[in-house]
């Protein structure tokens, strides 16, 4: 245990600079009130990764607290149906049921570093919210959660998750009420409190340092389930495989096999009703370039440069931006994005259920169906990013599972 | 308006802070295609009858990260109308005839265009300059060249959580004249201390000699004749957003109501 501590402490420590560009991507297209608060960050966040201290206190939550490291599964019973060996990275497995919280820790504990007494968050399903919610109680941190009415309806359990944890939920109803709106309104309350608050985002999207920052707290994801597959396999996957929606858990997973070239790195985004009926969150697959909440990135917009509504049945996935380091990765043809549509992760939601017993997120599900669809020949990691607990009303309501129960 | 039809864009500006005749230059907002393109247009009449000295007139974008709920919701109700960027562009032109008009919106209406086409086709309508809030000084460059090379002016943004150290480096690099953020916040109406507005354009003018305009939260007369006090232009959005947005929604003509507003800020910086 201890071995494993202090080799993830040593990889936090021998990160690069903070990229502002990934390519033509990324920047800070914020207004002027925030840029002070983002200089303030990065310099905050380059010294409390240098800090021992700084590094044992995340260390010791994101083990103790978290449920680090979360287990490597050779999945056998979905392995025997693809015809080779697949490995879950389950950080499904996690306290509040997703990735969110490794990168939820370590802001927090950043904030508190610079004096701030208040955070702010964004969330889509509601995994950030209550990752976000559970360390402010635990920090204790005031917390307001933005997020969209439509979202609180489809999300419903997560709402109550967030108010029990002691934090506010602020419905956001602009627009398409649902997490592009709910960024816009975080970013806007982040500019009226930028004095006494830091705004967790939840992904690796927003004006630089965020989205570097947040790659490097979810890239515990890709090290350790290397070094596991090194311990338990002997040898690197042919591909990994997650599911992006902004794409945090993508890029934590990917990360730690950039440099490994024999490795295919695959994205799979929400293909909605179908990429091409213009109902998806298929940014990286159908998008262009953009400006949408602080950085140049692909986006989903219309020809006059207008934001467009996206579409997905998990509300995770339901975002017409992308971290700007995934258009990079896109553009040198280092990353392959694919999709999957609404029925296809519906599906597969069934099927991991049954064959592994475990339920994974609507949008981990996203992965596990590309995969099944397109089966390798040999060794694929997939990253189930969340658990699908939070899904299960509207799953049932879905596949009418809901009215076979009641009338059996 | 006494300067000549080869004006540029940056000289119209300079001369409109040099002739009011009032303590303050006063230049109100209007978001463009709110509540239809026609009715704006009338608007911004209406804000050059009651004695505007420029107009800042917003082009509708989906996420305006900068406004407060009345002008994101005119952003909103425009676009949900169906308005379109180029007829809200193209309904300028009469405006920037008559009084120097500043265009007001997001970057990525102007890069989804094309930074240099977007900028010819600001100059070919008459408009004097730009305001783009999420443009901060480390992003501005490629815009900054486009504006330079055709004589428009790119406005730029300082705050109250701006430094030193920044305001010199923005004001280094400023055109036309410095938009100072009165509050650590979004567009809206709300009251800001006498001694921190005070405070706030003693730092921009330590660095500038051009005018300082103070904006994002001026209510009323008594407010705008507080930022004349300090501050060389007073920009008034919300107020007029709003009761646009109000009178259109009853059914009336917006535009003598908002000339009333407008008047009665003109008065307030004599």
């Amino acid at each position: 245990m201890n071995e494993i501590r202090t080799a993830k402490v040593s990889r936090l420590n021998a990160h690069s600079p903070v990229e502002h560009r990934f390519g033509e991507y990324g920047g800070q297209f914020v207004p002027e009130t925030l840029m002070p608060a983002l200089a303030e960050l990065e310099t905050a966040w380059c010294a409390a990764r240098d800090d021992s201290a700084f590094q044992a206190e995340l260390n010791t939550l994101l083990c103790d607290y978290a449920g680090r490291p979360t287990p490597l599964y050779l999945a056998e019973r979905l392995s025997e149906r693809v015809g080779y060996p697949v490995y879950l990275k389950r950080e499904d497995l996690l306290h509040t049921g997703a990735h969110k919280i490794n990168n939820a820790l370590g802001q927090a504990l950043l904030a508190k570093r610079i004096g701030k007494t208040r955070i702010i968050a964004e969330t889509g399903a509601g995994q950030h919210g209550v990752a976000t919610a559970t360390v402010c109680a635990r920090l204790d941190l005031e917390c307001d959660v933005f997020m969209g009415e439509e979202d609180m309806r489809r999300q419903a359990p997560n709402v109550s998750r967030m108010r029990l944890l002691g934090a506010r939920v602020i419905p956001v109803t602009a627009g398409s009420k649902t997490l592009k709106e709910a960024v816009s309104a975080a970013i806007r309350n982040w500019v009226e409190t930028v004095e006494n608050t830091h705004y967790i985002i939840g992904s690796v999207v927003g004006p630089a340092p965020f989205p570097s920052m947040v790659r490097d707290l979810q890239r515990v994801i890709g090290d350790e389930a290397r070094s596991q597959l090194c311990d338990m396999a002997g040898r690197l996957p042919a591909r990994v495989i997650a599911c992006v929606g902004a794409g945090s858990n993508a890029i934590g997973s990917f990360k730690s096999f950039e440099e490994d070239e024999s490795v295919e790195l695959i994205g799979v985004e929400a293909g909605g009703h179908g990429v091409s009926t213009g109902a998806h969150g298929a940014t990286l697959t159908a998008g262009s370039t953009g400006i949408l909440h602080g950085s140049r990135t692909s986006v989903l917009q219309s020809e006059e440069g207008q934001i467009v509504e996206a579409h997905s049945i998990s509300a995770g996935l339901d975002y017409p931006g992308v971290g700007p380091e995934h258009s990079y990765l896109r553009d040198i043809g280092r990353v392959r994005y694919v999709s999957a549509t609404d029925q296809e992760a519906l599906a597969a939601f069934q099927e991991l259920s049954k064959l592994e017993g475990i339920i994974p997120a609507l949008e981990s599900s996203h992965a596990i169906a590309w995969l099944l669809r397109n089966p390798g020949e040999d060794l694929d990691l997939v990253t189930l990013s969340g658990r699908g607990d939070k899904d299960l009303a509207e799953v049932l309501r879905l596949t009418g599972l809901d009215k076979i129960e009641s009338t059996s | 308006m006494s300067v000549s039809e080869t004006a540029t864009g940056v000289e119209r500006i300079a001369a409109a802070f040099r002739g009011h005749g009032r303590r303050a230059a006063l230049m109100p907002y209007l978001m463009g295609g709110f509540p239809d393109v026609q009715t704006a247009v009338r608007i911004a009449d209406a804000y050059a009858d009651g004695g505007a000295d420029l107009i800042e007139f917003g082009l509708p974008f989906s996420d305006p990260l900068a406004d407060g709920p009345v002008i994101h919701g005119a952003a909103v109700d425009a676009l949900a109308a169906g308005v379109s960027v180029h007829d809200v562009l193209t309904s300028v032109a009469p405006v920037a005839a008559r009084v120097p008009v500043l265009l007001m919106t997001y970057f990525n209406l102007i890069e989804s265009q094309g930074v240099e086409r977007f900028v010819g086709r600001a100059r070919e309508l008459g408009v004097c300059g730009l305001i783009v809030p999420d443009i901060p000084l480390e992003e501005s460059a490629p815009l900054l060249a486009a504006c330079d090379g055709n004589g428009l002016a790119l406005i730029p943004l300082v705050a109250p959580t701006t430094t030193d150290e920044r305001m010199a480096a923005i004001c280094a690099q400023a055109r036309g004249f410095i938009y100072t953020v009165s509050v650590t916040g979004t567009t809206g109406e709300r009251m800001v201390t006498a001694e921190g507005l005070a405070e706030l354009v003693g730092r921009v003018r330590a660095h500038t000699d051009l005018p300082v305009a103070v904006g994002f939260g001026i209510s009323g007369p008594e407010h705008a004749s507080r930022v004349a006090e300090v501050a060389d232009g007073a920009i008034v959005g919300t107020r007029l957003v709003r009761e646009a947005g109000e009178r259109a929604k009853a059914g009336e003509d917006p535009a003598p109501a908002v000339e009333a507003v407008v008047r009665e800020l003109a008065a307030a910086l004599e």
